[in-house]
């Protein structure tokens, strides 16, 4: 028996935008690409990371992806920077249009950008950096999965992620607006109120699917007695998938308009609901791509704000929460941030019995659905639930009832391993339980 | 726009409501809406389940709807709002409703001297925009970026000309948005457009456009540039001149005339143009070294730099220029002809130059009251409320709109009281 031969072109996936895009190239056109991108858009970094990595795979178990596949060594992060950017900087950029196929998949779907291998590598290489430029790469080549790149062209027309037009914007906070009435008669959801202290913002799928949390949200502003706003206007999506797909033009237009809103609008800061990758976008990416060194309006992630609530007294706990809980840890908010404290204060002021889930903190492990991964699709789907059994693993060893996902990523993610692994959880926000466990002083009799 | 030597410019202050009488009869009031003269003071009241008006000097609209939002005064005082009865919307100008209710209406938008109100609208899912209560003949699949032009004569959006399926990469890669003029679409289609913005005699309109995934440009008329830029953002004519627009090449940005480079592409970021009213000073917020902003006027920086810069305003004749600066700390800084104001402010507004160009005054917030400067000293009281200040056709006294005490005032105040 010969032996086993790992890769990508083992385990390639038909998908429209990348059968297509690949289709179009040609091998001056890949060159010239690689080559611009390499020669005038990664600088020093990623020269070094090449160069200093000594292949000692170290940062294979930090990865989802390669303990969910027995130790597939292609799987590991090394294994994909050697599958992906090793081979154009070896060929100088002549490759074939079929490695760009294999190396968009792999960029695009086999790894989450969550950063765990940093941790792991002894000398920091941030793999996840590697796999952007791939991304970066394979979107001016025009070879990107075909619903990623939709998402783009959502949010490069209407702003936001989800192709909602301007009026149903407006409509859903007056649809959830009246919602709450029906608990806290005098609610608003102010519009356009120039000169608040807080914008709050959120992610397109949540006037389109998860109207709830806008509702919930709203409460919680109202109840605190928060000095907030929502505009009417574009900017009110925080989200970003044209970072993930490697459009930084769009990146930078999308975040441009969202903080240029909230200066409009005078607010002193940015609150945002429970998303991950939008915070990448907001405070660390899109902002640096537009000049900013940091967010032109400070941003305030819905835990920390949760949080600062607890402290201030605003947000009272009126009954615990009975169900044993876990908690997951985004990436983006705990790698990215480092809020995993202040989640834990906030979790445990209402759930007395908490159970951590190992390993936790800026250790967990990922959800699958980062990085753009689960926007790639249907046809990617068993490749992010395969590559997280370990996941469905950590999340059954906590015997937990619920489990909290406090980004909306993760819980697209960790819904679809909770059920093709059976495990029978619930899955809830962190503002599920807060709505649901809160003092509501102005609630109706 | 109101003439404003016919207001009343006598020193002193008025009261002109006291808003927690207001309240008494009011479920609930919502945000205060001054008029431009100061005269009238207004907000949206809940008179009980899904019942709203209007209040305005403590006198309630004869009409009430299920749903208002969005009350403005327009630059000549009338004040308009977006109403609901449940099926339809419409838009009620000083408790007139325009004649024709439609499936939603939104983005209220008024020409510069407020004589003409548009809006978008949708019908039916269908999108286009209305004006003085005439909507569109054509409508789209989606409109949005939408345009009034300065003198009211036309209307103006990126519309997408053509339906899209769900995840039809190729359709929208091969172009289905265009600008639509009053409802006609242009005969060119783009990948996007985004901004189209009118000269100021409403009759040429200029919009960004991305034509591929990679390659943005200007469009003008529907003819686009010839030049191809990594990325552009939003044109603006040049009172007498061109289209000028900053593109960025190699990289980085500068500003482009009629695809040509007038500002060399070497700032990490260029936006905000901005022209005296014979177009022959330019101004914009740049980037020359990453991380820290300032103003170029005619080229020359300010040699202040802060991590953020907004709000650039020139002067008519465009010998002065004023912007925001904000530091690290958060605290706000206003800048006039590239000097500072002595104080730091935890918000600061828009300045607003004098018509005859020699004063400044701003709306700044300290400790959570707000007061108005003048040339960067304090008005002598703060407040709860503060409005942007509007100066006398002579420059000699300043407006203050104002809530004190829950009550909403009228100031007419003298330099010296400054
Ligand atoms: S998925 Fe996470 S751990 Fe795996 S390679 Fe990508 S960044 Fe590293
Ligand atoms: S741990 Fe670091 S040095 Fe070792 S293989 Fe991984 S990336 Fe290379």
């Amino acid at each position: 028996m010969g032996a086993v031969e790992y890769g990508i072109q083992n385990r390639k996936v038909d998908d429209i935008g990348l059968i297509q895009g690949a289709a179009r190239l040609t091998p001056e056109r890949i060159q010239k690409t690689i080559q611009k991108v390499l020669a005038g858009e990664t600088g020093a970094k990623l020269k070094a990371y090449s160069e200093i990595c000594v292949r000692c795979g170290l940062c294979a178990e930090a990865c989802h992806f390669y303990m969910s596949h027995d130790g597939d060594p292609s799987y590991s992060p090394v294994g994909k920077v050697k599958q992906t950017m090793w081979v154009m900087l070896d060929k100088k950029g002549k490759v074939s249009p079929e490695f760009i196929y294999q190396a968009a998949q792999v960029a695009y779907t086999e790894c989450n950008l969550c950063k765990r291998c940093v941790q792991y590598c002894p000398f920091g290489i941030d793999t996840a950096y590697i796999m952007l430029v791939v991304r970066r790469i394979c979107h001016l080549l025009g070879v990107i999965p075909q619903y990623i790149q939709d998402t783009a062209h959502s949010h490069a027309s209407t702003m936001n992620q989800m192709w909602v037009k301007d009026d149903e914007w407006i409509d859903a906070l007056q649809w959830q607006e009246d919602e709450a009435r029906d608990e806290i008669p005098n609610l608003r959801i102010p519009l356009e109120k120039e000169g608040a202290e807080i914008m709050y913002s959120v992610i397109g799928p949540e006037p389109k699917f998860r109207t709830q949390l806008i509702m919930q949200a709203a409460v919680l502003m109202n109840e605190a007695g928060m000095d907030w706003t929502m505009p009417a206007t574009t900017g009110w999506d925080n989200s970003d998938m044209a970072m993930y797909t490697g459009d930084n033009e769009i990146m930078a237009r999308l975040k441009r308009d969202h903080f240029e809103c909230a200066q409009r609008l005078k607010v002193k800061r940015i609150v945002m609901g429970e998303c991950g990758h939008a915070f990448r976008s907001i405070y660390d990416m899109g902002n640096r791509a537009l000049a900013w060194r940091m967010h032109p309006v400070p941003v305030v992630h819905a835990l920390e704000f949760y949080w600062e609530l607890l402290r201030d007294g605003k947000l009272k706990v009126a009954k615990p929460f009975e169900k044993t809980v876990t908690l997951h840890d985004p990436c983006n908010v705990i790698r990215g941030r480092g809020l995993h404290e202040k989640a834990r204060e906030v979790v445990r002021a209402f759930c007395p019995n908490f159970i951590e889930m190992i390993p936790n903190r800026e250790h967990n492990y990922c959800c699958s659905a980062g990085g753009g991964v689960i926007n790639c699709g249907p046809p990617f789907k068993n490749v992010r639930v395969q590559g997280n059994r370990v996941k469905a693993e950590q999340l059954k060893a906590t015997g937990a009832e619920v489990c909290i996902s406090p980004c909306h990523n993760c819980h697209g993610g960790l819904e679809d391993i909770i059920h093709g692994y059976k495990l029978g959880m619930e899955l809830k926000f962190l503002i599920d339980i807060i709505y649901e466990c809160m003092e509501k002083p102005n609630a109706a009799e | 726009m109101q003439d404003k030597s016919a207001w009343n410019w006598e020193p002193g202050k008025r009261v002109v409501l006291d808003t927690a009488k207001c309240k008494e009869g009011f479920e609930w009031l919502e945000e205060l809406q001054a008029s431009p003269d100061g005269e009238k003071c207004a907000a949206v009241v809940n008179l009980g389940e899904l019942e709203f008006s209007v209040c305005v000097n403590g006198e309630n609209w004869g009409n009430t709807y299920s749903r208002i939002w969005y009350p403005r005064f327009g630059p000549d005082g009338r004040l308009s709002a977006l109403c609901s009865d449940g099926m339809e919307w419409t838009v009620a100008v000083d408790d007139e409703p325009w004649e024709e209710g439609h499936g939603y209406l939104f983005n209220t938008k008024f020409s510069r001297d407020g004589s003409v109100i548009a809006v978008a609208l949708q019908d039916d899912m269908k999108y286009g925009m209305a004006k003085d209560g005439e909507a569109w003949e054509n409508l789209f699949d989606n409109a949005n970026n939408f345009a009034l032009s300065p003198t009211g004569n036309a209307t103006a959006a990126a519309v997408q000309v053509e339906p899209l399926d769900q995840a039809d990469i190729n359709k929208f890669q091969g172009g289905i948005f265009s600008v639509a003029v009053d409802g006609r679409a242009w005969d060119e289609r783009f990948v996007n457009v985004w901004t189209p913005v009118f000269d100021p005699a409403g009759e040429r309109v200029a919009a960004q456009v991305r034509k591929t995934l990679y390659d943005y440009t200007i469009a003008v008329d529907g003819k686009i540039w010839p030049g191809n830029y990594t990325c552009v953002w939003e044109p603006a004519f040049r009172p007498g001149g061109g289209i000028v627009a900053p593109v960025r090449s190699g990289g980085k940005w500068g500003l482009a005339e009629d695809d040509n480079l007038i500002w060399d592409a070497k700032y990490f970021q260029c936006w905000h143009q901005a022209f005296s009213a014979d177009g022959k000073v330019a101004a914009a917020i740049v980037s020359p070294k990453y991380g820290k902003f300032t103003v170029a006027v005619d080229k020359a920086e300010w040699g202040l730099y802060f991590p953020v810069v907004v709000d650039l305003v020139l002067s008519a004749c465009g010998s002065r220029a004023a912007a925001l600066g904000k530091d690290e700390d958060e605290m706000w800084t206003i800048m006039v002809d590239g000097a500072a104001w002595p104080g730091r402010y935890a918000r600061a507004w828009t300045p607003v130059f004098s018509p005859d160009a020699r004063r400044v005054a701003a709306k700044v917030e300290t400790n959570g009251k707000y007061t108005v400067l003048l040339d960067g000293r304090p008005f002598g009281q703060d407040f709860d409320q503060v409005w942007d200040p509007v100066f006398s056709p002579e420059g000699d006294k300043v407006l203050i709109r104002a809530v004190d005490n829950g009550q909403y005032c009228r100031i007419v105040a003298l330099t010296s009281e400054f």
